[in-house]
Formats: C-alpha cells, structure tokens, sequence
C-alpha cells in the first residue's frame, strides 16, 4: 500500500514531479478533461434527447432505438478513436465526434424507453381531456420519463469520462489520461494518483448528475417510485 | 311441500336435515342422466378405487388474529364438511372466508384450534405433503406460463413422484374430463382462452385425486356468460368425481348454485349460519343473513326446485295452453313467466307432449308457504 | 515489464525521426505489399499474412478474458440476486456498491487494481467482473421478481417446497431478463476488454495498441476493430438464439 501513499502525495503536489516543469498540473488536466467531456455530453444529448423522446412519443423506431443502443454497445471506445486517429488524426473536433457517436445510442434508447413506457392510460386520459399532443409531451410525458432520460444521461456521462482518458492512449492530449499513458514520466506512483482522480471524477459527475435528476424529477414520482428506478443505476435494457 | 325426488338417491348425508334433500351432485346426477355417458372414460381408464376419493373436513374452533390488531380475524370458528359435498363459504369483504380457506392447506399459519382432515390433524403433517393432497384453484389461476398444459397437470403427480406413464394416462383423462382436447395438451397457457385456462386450473387440481379441493373464486376473473357455463360443468364435474370441496365466493347466488351447503361468515369470521341453502334461504337464521340472502330469497328459492318434484294439480284433461315448460323448467323460471302472462296457469308437458300436470299461482305460494313453516 | 504507449520527451524525438524518413513499414515487415507499405485503408493480404501470428492469438484471447469475466460475474451475480430476492434489505447496499465500481472508468479502475494485485490476468479480471455485476444482479433480480405472484401461490399452494419453487417456476420464468443481462454483460466487456492491454498483454487491445504506435498503421487497427466489434454482435446473435431455445412458450401465441 505504500503506493498508494505515494500517489496521494503526488495529488496533494497537484501533480508535480521533480524536475519537469512542462508537464500540466493535475488540476489543469482535470479542468480539461471536464471541458471535453462536457461538451461531449452537452452535443449528445442535444442530439439524442429530442430524437428519443419524438420516437418514444410515436411508439415508432423501437426496433431503431433499442438496436443502436446494443450497437453502440459493441464499440469499443478506444477503437473507435484509434480509428479516428487513423483517418483524420486526433485533434479535439475528432475525440468529441467519437464522444457524440459513443454516447448518443444510450441516451437515445433510455428516452425512448423513458417516453414510450409512460403508460398508455394516462396519455389516452390526457388526449381525452383535450390536451394536444405537445402538451401531452410536456405535461405528461416528459415529467414521467425523466427518472429514464436521466439514467441514459448519468450512464452517457460517465462513459464520455471514461472515454476521454482514453483518448490519452489513442494520442490525444488534454486529459488525466495523459498521466496514465506516460508512466515514464510520471512513474507508477503518478499514474495511480491519476486514476484515483479519474475515479473520483468519474464519482462525482454521476453523483452531481444524480442530485440534479433529483431536483428536476416531479415529486409525486420521487415518492412512488425510488425503489422501482433503483439508486440511479444505468437502465438495463430488458429487450 | 316435500321436496320428492326422482329414484336416483345416495342417502342422506350425516348432517342432513330431516327430510332433506341429497346433496346437489346426486340430484345432478339424476338429472342430467345421459349427459355423463363420458363417465365411463372416468371409471374404466384411471387406477382410482370404485369409491371416489373423498375425505371428511372438520374445523374445530379454529382462530387466526394477527399481531397488532384487537380483533382477531378469525375467532372459533367450527364447522364439518361431510365427504364428497361442496361447502360454500361466503360473506362480505373482511369476514374472512379467503383467510379460512388458507388455514385449512396452512398457506396460512394457524392461531388456535384445529383442522382435521379425513380424521388426521393438519397440524400434524408437514406442510408441503399436506398440500400435495388438496387440491388448489385460485382466483387468477396462477398456471404455470412457462410449462405446457399438461405438464402443468402433470405438476402434483410429479412432486409426488408418480410413473411417467400413470402421469401421462392421467392427464389426458382429466383433459377429457374438463372437455378439452388432449392435443391441446402440448399447448401453452398464453394460447387459451380465458375459460379454457380455468378448466385446466381445475384438471391441475384434480391431478392426484385429493380427498380435498380448495376453491378460492375460481370463477371470478370470468364473464357471467361464461361463469354460468362453467359453474354447470363443474357441477356436472363434481356429480362425478364427488370430492369434498371448500369453495369460497362473495356471490350468494353462486353460493345458492354451487353448495350442498352454505357457510355464512361475519365480518371477523363468525360463523352467522352454516345450513343448505334452502334452509338458509327459507328460515335465516338472524338479520344479518336475511339481509346478505337478499330480500328476494323467497324467490332465490324457488331456483332450487325443479317443475318435475313438484306435486302439481291434474290437468283435468285440459288441453295444454300457450304456457307450457318441461319438467326440467326451476320453479323460479315458472313463476317468472305465469306472471308474464298474467296469471295464466302453466302446463308442464314432457317430452312427448304429455301434460304432466298444471302449475298455478297459487299453488307455488302455498309451495313457499309451507317451506316457511316447516 | 508491462508495455505502455509512452509519450516521454525521448521517445518523441525519436518517432519524429523516424517519420521524417519516410513511410515505416510496420510489423513483422518483410516483404510487405505496396499496400501496406503506402498505409492504405485496408490491406487484405496483410490480414492473411498476419492472421496466425497476430489476429488469431489477440482473438482467442480476447474471447477468454471475456468468457472468465462473464463466467465469474455471472456466478457471482447470481448469488447475490438469489439473496437480495430472499432478503430484499440486500438490495439497495448492492446495487450502490455495484454501481460504484461500474462506474470508475476502466483504465482508472485497472491502474487502482495493478497495486495491490500486480499487473497481470488477475488485476485484468477483477476490473472486468466488477463490471459485470451491476447489470447481472439488476436484470436477474428483476427476472425474479417479475414472476406473477398468482403463480407463486399457486405453486406452494400445491406442496412445492422453496426449493422447488425457485428451481421449476421462478428462474425458468426469469430467464429472458437473465440472458438479457448476460447479452448486455458480454458486448459491455467484449469492448472494455480492448483496454485490458495496458496492464495485461492480451487481447485485441494490442494489436490496437501496435498499430497506434506505427503512424497508425490504417490496416491492423481496422481489422483489430472490427473483430472486437464483430466478435461483440456474434456473442450477442448467438446468446439470443440461446435464449429462443430455451424459453419456447415466450413465442408461442
């Protein structure tokens, strides 16, 4: 374990190493890798999150929605950035493009499934009340679908996080990942320190994600169904 | 009026009323004749004894309260169902006839007093060897959505272990018995029907032969079309295989049709009246069952006999008239339609159009009058 | 040693040498075709030539880490659903600690394992079981408690014991979740398992990893990805015509 006290050294040192003076503080990587991810995140949901609800609201493009969930599923995220590497060399536009393709299917299929579950009864209830179909959206479906939406949100979150160091591997440079990809630099005891900044990131996001799925859940539902959604674990998918 | 009844007879019960009449399965056996000519496939193709299998059911004080609560839900109750008859237990909601029901197979542990079944203490056996011995049909059935027909059939017989032959000739017996297709035996449950999943409910139950059946609103997710069917098969069902058999219902009217007799329970389980039905129809025994029977009981009564017990006034040579029912006609149905033609009298004419006798109004007040006062 | 894609100041200076000198002919280099030599988009005759050599093991392997991963996970799983479904208070500590481990990012999570385990199969496995687990027990405990209740009661209304119960009604019931889950599981870890190389030379995360550190070489790194990726879709196929063949009355209508 004396590693790890090593590494909790090298994070209270803000990640400075004796002798190197170019290498960029731990707390600048962080930023960064916060910066990326973020808008990584920020492009995916503005792209997947009406697409999921409008199909979930027609009932159509199940097949579609829950399909691409598996396929995206299957990437592996280092292969795709490799392969963006290849083809067009890794600068920041081509690492968020790998995000935005990484994580828009889960969040695609969690609206959809977050909007096409509400139950039917409700919807006919509201659309026999006179409300129209935007409303309907607004009112009833979305306030329902949010503990979904949010999980596909939360899961896409972590998974950009988790990608952006990866991208280290794959050449680009802007994230802790960089400290994990240079152990000769950094020596192991960096490295660790690292990945224990990963990790507590990784945490973080999701737990800020959780309390403002909390905030924005209507609290009818937070009083029925805690339980039922479970701590806010990524949506399983039973398809 | 003396309930005559026709030849067929299988004694009194050790519980009946003097004067009373048989058990509802040996009248619909008497009746219905003909109809149960596939009772041949029963006795010849299954290994059962000549006497069909049926025990005796007692509960002796028995009681249930659960912790927390002041008033018990159950509280001494006691009461014996003779082999081979269907007791109905019925009230309204919160008296406690499902609770009793599950404390006769412990799905529901006991509080106090005892149940014995044909003489043995349920207490006394383990649970699930008690169990595999009753049969047991609830409400929403609860077949086995993973497992064809027949295995489903097949699923006591298995537990108790019985060749795969013997398993086999049986289930396609009882299919034949409920009237389905044996080839329906490889189906699944999502592919029948309502009605049919019922039946298949009742054939389970009836897989190993229990001395005991329990009943739990089998019949109550069914339309009315429907459950009107399916309660005179069962009765049919019943006249043959003659089980002992706790049914539970909140319908009165299924209570009247179904039991040789009838438990009326009180909220908290009190036993209000335990009788046939056409004691508890003609003399309830407080407020509280006159008033669950219904104010019509008179006229509840009258469903319960046929034209053909009847002594009806000689038709004098009269020639039939536009009224006219067959024997087989309930008195209730009669009355009905006298009255729609006004007071008209009705000839009962048999099959070969022979006036039997005549029915009048007067006759069938004089009939409930006599009921009353017996 | 465990290799490392290493960007030091040296090795910089060094890569840009050698790119300065023209194309470099990547691995395992003689006579290598035009193709290759030019890094086009994909060069057949490469991936035959290399099939045995490099492919094939970084497959076979990938397959066995992944299978491990599943196996244990799977085990794992299921007995911690079996006893959160009979203690439900069980639920909620899992499902956080769980979802905790699922969610610390892959190469974090291995680099956290490599100290007190070492950089080797067993670091490896630890990371990708604990990232089987939360959507194993999920989907198996919610198989479970799906079964109707109706059918429960019928069953130990009719003398089945506990045992019984779980082995003839309640898991055969579960299954669709169950294989569900296992389908999510395997794709997750088919991917993830392309990280493996960092701290355990195996699986098709090397070859990636060759080809990255050789310009990137176009082909290598296009035919490693596709075989993670095609590899991912046959294991999902093949586990949904598992699961067609072993719950039939889910089809019949």
């Amino acid at each position: 374990m004396g590693e790890f006290i090593k590494a909790f050294e090298f994070i209270a040192n803000n990640g400075a190493i004796a002798g190197q003076h170019s290498l960029p503080s731990l707390t600048q990587l962080t930023l960064e890798t916060l910066k990326v991810a973020a808008i990584g995140v920020a492009i995916s949901v503005a792209i997947a999150v009406p697409i999921g609800v409008w199909l979930g609201h027609l009932h159509r493009g199940s097949f579609f929605a829950i399909n691409l969930g598996n396929i995206g599923r299957a990437l592996p995220s280092l292969a795709v950035l490799a392969i963006g590497d290849a083809f067009l060399g890794l600068g920041l536009t081509v690492v968020e493009v790998a995000l935005v393709i990484l994580a828009v299917p889960p969040i695609i299929t969690n609206a959809y499934l977050g909007v096409d579950g509400v139950d039917r009864d409700l919807v006919d209830a509201a659309r026999g009340m006179g409300m129209s179909e935007r409303e309907i959206l607004t009112r009833v479906e979305l306030p329902l679908a949010v503990p979904l939406i949010f999980t596909g949100i939360r899961t896409a979150s972590v998974f950009v996080v988790s990608t952006t160091t990866i991208a280290s591997l794959a050449g680009f440079s802007g994230s802790l990942g960089d400290i994990i990809a240079n152990e000769t630099s950094y020596h192991f005891s960096g490295v660790l320190g690292a990945a224990i900044c990963v990790a507590a990131l990784a945490l973080a996001v999701d737990w800020a994600l959780a309390l403002l799925q909390r905030a924005v859940t209507p609290r009818g539902l937070r009083l029925q169904g805690e339980a039922k959604v479970g701590v806010g674990a990524p949506a399983p998918g039973l398809t | 009026m003396d309930t005559a009844n026709t030849a067929h007879s299988e004694g009194p019960s050790a519980f009946a009323k003097p004067g009373e009449q048989e058990s509802k399965a040996a009248k619909t056996e008497a009746t219905a004749g003909s109809a149960l000519r596939s009772s041949a496939a029963w006795d010849g193709s299954s290994a059962a004894p000549a006497q069909p299998k049926a025990a005796e059911l007692e509960l002796r004080k028995v009681s249930k309260s659960y912790p927390g609560q002041r008033e018990a839900a159950i509280a001494e109750l006691s009461f014996t169902v003779p082999a081979g008859e269907v007791c109905v237990l019925v009230g309204p909601s919160g008296s406690g006839k499902t609770t009793t029901m599950r404390l006769i197979n412990r799905m529901i542990p006991l509080s106090g007093g005892d149940i014995l079944l044909g003489g043995r203490s349920v207490l006394e056996r383990d649970a699930r060897e008690l169990r595999r011995e009753i049969g047991y049909v609830i409400q929403q059935i609860g077949l086995f959505p993973h497992q064809t027909v027949g295995e489903n059939i097949a699923t006591v017989p298995g537990l108790l272990g019985w060749p795969k032959e013997r398993t086999a000739a049986r289930v396609t017996e009882l299919m034949q018995l409920i009237g389905l297709d044996p080839e329906m035996a490889s189906r699944y449950p999502a592919q029948l029907s309502g009605g049919q999943r019922q039946r298949v409910g009742v054939a389970r139950a009836l897989a190993a032969d229990p001395p005991l059946m329990l009943m739990d609103e089998p019949f109550g997710a069914i339309d009315p079309i429907n459950r009107t069917r399916l309660q005179d098969e069962f009765l049919a069902l019943q006249a043959k295989v003659r089980k002992t058999i706790v049914f539970v219902t909140h319908d009165i009217d299924e209570a009247i049709k179904m039991g040789d007799r009838i438990a009326i329970l009180r909220e908290g389980g009190h036993l209000a009246q335990y009788d046939t039905p056409r004691e508890i129809l003609t003399h309830p025994a407080d407020d509280f069952v006159a008033e669950f029977v219904g104010a019509d009981r008179g006229i509840k009564r009258l469903s319960l006999t046929k034209l053909s017990e009847l002594k009806l006034a000689s038709p004098n040579g009269a020639q039939p008239g536009t009224l006219r029912a067959s024997p087989e006609t309930s008195v209730r149905d009669a009355l009905s339609m006298i009255l729609t033609a006004n007071g008209a009298p009705l000839a009962v004419v048999d099959g070969e159009e022979q006036v039997q006798g005549v029915l009048t109004l007067s006759a069938i007040e004089q009939l409930l009058a006599d009921e009353a006062a017996a | 040693m465990r290799p490392r894609r290493e960007i030091g100041p040296t090795e910089a200076t060094e890569v840009s040498a050698l790119a300065a000198s023209g194309p470099v002919i990547p691995n395992f280099g003689a006579n290598s075709s035009k193709c290759v030599v030019e890094n086009r988009f994909f060069c057949g005759e490469w991936v035959s030539k290399n099939w045995d050599s490099v492919l094939w093991p970084a497959l076979r392997q990938h397959v066995l880490l992944t299978a491990i991963a599943v196996g244990i996970g799977f085990a794992i799983s299921m007995a911690l659903a079996l006893a959160a479904h009979r203690y439900g208070w069980l639920e909620r500590p899992t499902i956080l600690a769980t979802t905790t481990l699922y969610t610390i990012p892959s190469l974090a999570l291995f680099e956290l394992l490599v100290a007190p385990v070492g950089a080797n199969i067993f670091a490896a496995e630890i990371a990708l079981v604990s990232y089987t687990l939360l959507i194993l027990f999920r989907n198996i405990l919610t198989g479970l408690r799906e079964v109707p209740d109706e059918v429960l009661d019928a069953a130990e209304g009719m003398g089945m014991s506990r045992r019984q119960t779980l082995l003839r009604v309640e898991l055969p019931l579960a299954l669709p979740a169950i294989v569900a889950g296992l389908r999510i599981a395997v794709v997750t870890i088919i991917a993830l398992a392309t990280i493996v190389y960092t701290i355990y030379n195996k699986g098709l995360g090397v070859p990636i990893h060759t080809a990255l550190g050789e310009g990137p070489f176009k082909t290598e790194l296009i035919a490693a990805g596709a075989l993670t990726v095609l590899l991912a879709l046959a294991a999902d196929g093949l586990l949904v015509l598992l699961q067609r063949a072993l719950t039939p009355w889910t089809r019949a209508r």
